[in-house]
């Protein structure tokens, strides 16, 4: 009976462990799977434990390559998007102007767009202008459909701004450069940093638009699916496994910095 | 009191000044190069893909526009059971992923207490691993002689989904399962982090008002959370169901040929059988239905200002 009390009180907790679970079921196999040691070509079933994958990560002709190409892509990506967006954002919530509401759907529509549906008008683009597929068309691709997520970050955190506090530094004689560099960048930097965290993330795991728009250049999640029909190297779990763990520090590390910031504020 | 009416508010706005004749063309500048962007590389491509579908021809002897609207009705008569099973598969994947969701999303608003931030980053971190290598985990999760199988085996699960047509024999790998799963397990953070912004900026005073007034958890839940969390339902859903619709990554690694959806037959027919004309009108009809649907289902939802 107590224990029947106890799991109907608990029934959300237990319910929400079982879905984080689920999310991280993958991520445990990807680690595990890291250090098998497989035969044949492919990496689906256990074999024997190894760390030979660990010692040699980039032992996998091409793969390296198309993951410094991704990571080359997704800082240019992130830069543009961060740029072009940030500006939009800043024009949409601080200006009244005509075209508002265009401007809004027209930020809007990329999100509410099945990515196969961009992905196919924008070869179709590229194919009627007879422009050379590769590095340029999917840094174009990545930077269009970063905008609209980049844009909906900063707006957020633009809105809960007081414009009063740029008032009073063009009260204390700031010019409008010093205001931007030193009120309002700062205090809209943390929006502007989700959005490019943001942006960087989908574009170094883009797959459906860049498989249109890449020709025959090879980026990760391209050489991921190329081997899901070739045979998957071990080595993509070592890179699998990497990136989370990367990922996680990361955050932890942001965190860590965000809170001390916080209580020395405080 | 009438000087306290005509004082000053603190907050002049800035757009209460005299405008300024520089000043009037600045939210265009900021605006002109990401418009632009956009305008070239997301709305002209819309019109380009347009003339596409109505042109006829083949790769040697060229394209021509010939108005040839026949392509959109050969497209629908022969494809409808991709478009059905998008629309089906994507369905259940967000329904799941509601269910699924919910808890979680709510054990982080309410419950988690200091482990709240390291659940979020659970749910983040994901992001950041590739999910085309997390997809294809599902295939040795699934496996056929694994323990999944094998539990859903003696449970007799696989009973009840074989009769449902959503498994084949005693395997999931290859079957409608398999690709739901994936789907689901792909856009469950897009279902989650929606969901935990609207639960989290529900008062907590209004549970303790609930309990007050009698209600039972269920209730409270019922009458008082759920309506609230409404905008996260809302936006979660889409989020989830767009993306799924379209997607062909699913069904092309865990499913099988019975399992193809439209974002399978417009991949194969632009990157492979390279027939345009076909692939541009399946893709407009793809985009049509969930411009319609997403519409009709804001309406239905009443929260038009949401978006």
């Amino acid at each position: 009976m107590a224990f029947v009390r106890w799991f109907k009180r608990n029934l959300v907790v237990i319910a929400g462990l079982v879905t984080l679970g689920y999310l991280l079921l993958p991520n445990v196999i990807v680690t595990v799977f890291s250090f098998n040691k497989p035969k044949g070509r492919f990496n689906y079933e256990w074999q024997q434990f190894s760390t030979d994958a660990w010692r040699d990560p980039c032992g996998v002709a091409d793969m390296c390559g198309s993951l410094s190409l991704s990571l080359q892509i997704a800082v240019w990506a992130t830069l543009g998007a961060t740029v072009l967006g940030t500006m939009i954002a800043f024009a949409l919530v601080r200006y009244r102007f005509r075209a508002r509401g265009a401007v809004n759907s027209l930020i809007f529509l990329p999100m509410a767009m099945p990515e196969v549906v961009m992905a196919a008008s924008l070869l179709t683009l590229f194919l009627n202008l007879g422009a050379q597929l590769g590095f340029w068309t999917i840094l174009i691709a990545h930077i269009m459909f970063c905008l609209s997520f980049v844009v909906t970050a900063v707006k957020a955190r633009v809105m809960s701004m007081d414009p009063r506090l740029e008032q009073a530094a063009q009260d204390l004689y700031a010019g409008p450069v010093q205001t931007f560099l030193r009120v309002t960048l700062p205090i809209a930097a943390p929006g502007i940093a989700a959005g490019a965290l943001l942006a960087f993330a989908l574009s170094f795991d883009d797959f459906i638009i860049t498989n249109f728009n890449a020709g025959s250049t090879v980026t990760f999640p391209m050489f991921v699916w190329g081997s899901a029909q070739r045979g998957t190297p071990v080595q993509i779990n070592v890179i699998g496994t990497a990136m989370f763990v990367v990922a996680v520090l990361f955050v932890l590390v942001g965190m860590v910095i965000g809170n001390r910031r916080n209580r020395q504020k405080a | 009191m009438a000087t306290v009416t005509e004082a000053p508010p603190l907050a002049p706005q800035p757009e209460n000044k005299p405008p300024r004749r520089r000043g009037r063309l600045v939210p265009y500048w900021l605006l002109l190069p990401g418009i632009l962007w956009l305008l070239v590389f997301f709305a002209l491509p819309m019109v380009y893909q347009a003339s596409t579908s109505v042109q006829t021809g083949s790769l040697e002897e060229g394209f021509k526009v010939t108005w040839h609207f026949q392509t959109y009705w050969n497209a629908l008569s022969d494809y409808w059971p991709q478009f059905l099973r998008s629309v089906l598969y994507a369905g259940a994947a967000t329904i799941l992923c509601l269910l699924l969701g919910y808890p979680l999303a709510y054990l982080i608003a309410f419950r988690a207490g200091r482990w709240r931030n390291v659940v979020l980053i659970l749910v983040i971190a994901p992001f950041f691993t590739s999910f085309l290598i997390r997809t294809l985990a599902w295939k040795t999760i699934l496996a056929d002689g694994g323990p999944v199988v094998g539990a859903l085996n003696t449970l007799h699960v696989l009973d009840v989904t074989n009769w449902l047509g959503f498994t084949a024999g005693d395997r999931v790998l290859a079957t409608p399962l398999a690709v739901v799963c994936g789907l689901t397990y792909n856009f469950l953070p897009f279902m989650i982090l929606p969901l935990y912004t609207s639960l989290e900026r529900i008062d907590g005073r209004l549970h303790e008002a609930a309990g007050d007034l009698y209600a039972k958890p269920f209730t409270t839940f019922r009458k008082v959370t759920f309506p609230l969390s409404m905008p996260g339902v809302v936006s979660g859903t889409l989020l989830t169901f767009i993306p799924a619709s379209g997607d062909y990554v699913n069904a092309d690694l865990l499913g099988s040929t019975d399992t193809r959806m439209v974002g399978n037959v417009i991949q194969t027919q632009f990157l492979r059988i390279l027939d345009y004309p076909t692939a541009a009108a399946l893709s407009f009809i793809l985009m049509a239905a969930i411009l319609i649907l997403v519409t009709l289902y804001i309406r239905k939802s009443g929260t038009e200002d949401l978006v």
